[in-house]
């Protein structure tokens, strides 16, 4: 079973710009895996290049065993690109059409009332794009991608206009589709939301992977914390498999133990440890 | 294909290009008919010197046609280019393109759906025209042009041939810059047909040859002369001759040499463009 996304090796210079500078990176069936880095890393380039809008300049992009770009990969995929727009006379409903025809989906109204229904438009379903808000024409946007039931989804910046509300929707929905065994790979600069939902990790900086890992491994230990009598003690370097030792010798010296919790650097601290400063 | 032929017919109609064409199109029929009325009056009324051997009906037939066909000529191309001159570039820049581009229908079927369409839409609305010029023509002045189909046939062609021009623009470059290309391109051809007349009439080597170069490279401007030299292709002596001088003169490389140029030359310009597009980054 190929992945679904494997890049390798993966180069695009737009002139004197190098927008990636060999990216490696698999996305397995069912997985989420997240996509982060400053602006300007080459987010959108790499997804770009697996659906297909770009042609790299040197190493290969495969999407479900297929060279990015081909009919076979293009069968394949659904993708929500970072700056979109759909035609402002179109109803929601009818753009869901449009790309029912073009994905040769079968799905018909059903399929339509479903998906308005996942984004919560089931009530936008006659309303004009140009008389939509930009959140709500984001939400269209991801019903568009899952139009065809895709088996591998690329979705650059989905969330980036929804208030709390939808992206908490949009968050249920990708673990829904994880849970089905769709492949999604989701660029975002919303680290906590990547941090609850991504199964794994890479942050992409100047082109390059500069981390990658589940959030759990790129989030490492940075102590523990004990509360007792004497107040609250933190014991840097230490982690989870020191805790027991650590509480026993404060018992054995006659303190009373209150607490105890296992420090961790939250992904927004991995982010910026890896990051720097950057952006662009 | 049927789906992107639809897609491109509403948003044509959105843009209200169809309206505004159909506009002008009245305001033209309706000025042509009145202009008509008024020169086929005069006409009646002219008796050209006892020596001169002109048949003033069929000159002021031929020559008020020949504008018909020019104006003809001029709103197809203006609607061919409304229609495509923002398809590739345009609608990619404003994100457009990019949700369609990644479906299986693929780049070049994309391309091609939105050439039919467009240039099914100028042929029609280039024949109507076309017949309605003639229509006048005939109804007030009782000159009918010599080849009635052919022209018209001439002119759709090159219309579509602007078409597939506008397409092929509109890969490589922004609507507006594709726009102003394309009308450039159409000016010069334009001004290369005066050319040709005005060499012919001085006799002049180097300008018929820059003028039959310009018809090569520019075809739609050779059809466009051909169909011109088409209504009055039985048209012979005073009359033929001095509308030959004339701005509506028509062509001096015509024949089958040229219209099966013209058909290799819109299959390189559609092929160029599918190629150009496939390896577009968007
Ligand atoms: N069409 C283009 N022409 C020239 N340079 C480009 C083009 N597209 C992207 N770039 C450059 O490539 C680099 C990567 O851009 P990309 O859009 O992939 O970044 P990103 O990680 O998606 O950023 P953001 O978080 O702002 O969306 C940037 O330096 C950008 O300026
Ligand atoms: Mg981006």
């Amino acid at each position: 079973m190929p992945a679904a996304l494997a890049v390798s090796g993966l180069v695009k210079r737009y002139g004197a710009v190098e927008a990636l500078g060999g990216v490696d990176l698999e996305v397995r069936e069912g997985e989420l895996v997240g996509l982060l880095g400053p602006n300007g890393a080459g987010k959108s380039t790499l997804v770009k290049i697996a659906v297909g809008l770009v042609r790299p300049t040197a190493g290969q992009a495969a999407l479900a065993g297929a060279v990015a770009g081909s009919l076979a990969a293009r069968r394949a995929l659904g993708y929500l690109a970072e700056l979109f727009r759909f035609p402002g006379w179109y109803t929601a409903d009818e753009v869901l059409l449009l790309h029912q025809r073009l994905a040769g989906s079968d799905g018909g109204a059903e399929e339509r009332r479903r998906l308005l229904e996942l984004v919560a438009l089931a009530d936008a379903r006659d309303r004009r794009v140009e008389a939509m808000s930009k959140g709500m024409q984001q939400r269209l946007g991801i019903a568009q991608a899952l139009v065809g039931e895709p088996r591998v989804l690329l979705l650059d910046e989905p969330t980036s206009a929804l208030d709390p509300v939808g992206r908490r929707t949009v968050r249920l929905l990708l673990e829904e589709l994880r849970g089905r065994g769709v492949a999604v790979l989701l660029n975002s600069h919303l680290l906590s939301e990547v941090e609850l939902v991504c199964d794994r990790v890479a942050i992409l900086l100047d082109g390059k992977v500069v981390a990658a890992g589940t959030p759990a491994e790129l989030a490492r230990p940075r102590g523990v914390e004990i509360e007792t009598d004497a107040g609250l003690e933190t014991i840097a370097g230490a982690g989870r498999e020191d805790a027991p030792r650590l509480v026993a010798e404060r018992v054995a010296a006659g303190r009373q133990v209150y607490g105890v919790r296992v420090l961790t650097s939250t992904l927004e601290e991995v982010y910026l440890e890896k990051v720097g400063g950057a952006t662009s | 294909m049927i789906t992107i032929i639809r897609y491109g017919m509403q948003e044509a109609l959105r843009r209200k290009v169809f309206l505004v064409v159909l506009s002008l199109t009245i305001v033209f029929l309706g000025l042509f008919w009145v202009i008509n009325h008024f020169v086929f009056r005069d006409v009646a009324h002219i008796t050209p010197p006892e020596d001169v051997h002109v048949d003033s009906r069929t000159f002021a037939g031929a020559f008020m046609f020949g504008l018909g066909m020019f104006a003809t000529l001029f709103l197809g191309v203006v609607l061919a280019v409304f229609l495509t001159l923002g398809v590739v570039s345009g609608d990619a820049e404003r994100g457009l393109l990019q949700p369609l581009v990644v479906r299986p229908i693929g780049r070049a079927a994309l391309l091609g759906a939105r050439f039919l369409g467009a240039a099914a839409v100028c042929a029609a609305y280039v024949l109507a025209v076309y017949f309605g010029a003639m229509l006048i023509v005939g109804g007030t002045g009782h000159w009918w042009p010599d080849r009635i189909v052919t022209p018209g046939i001439e002119l759709v062609a090159a219309v579509v041939i602007v078409t597939a021009l506008s397409l092929l623009g509109s890969v490589v470059l922004s609507a507006t810059a594709n726009g102003i290309a394309v009308f450039m391109l159409f000016g010069a051809g334009l001004v290369a047909g005066l050319l040709g007349s005005i060499g012919h009439a001085l006799d002049s080597h180097a300008v018929k040859t820059s003028a039959a170069v310009a018809a090569w490279v520019l075809p739609f401007e050779a059809l466009y002369q051909d169909a011109l030299r088409q209504i009055t292709a039985s048209t012979s002596g005073v009359t033929g001759f001095l509308l030959q001088l004339g701005p509506f003169g028509g062509a001096y490389i015509h024949g089958w040499g040229i219209r099966l140029w013209a058909a290799a030359y819109l299959a390189l310009v559609a092929f160029g463009a599918a190629l150009v597009f496939a390896r577009r980054d968007l």
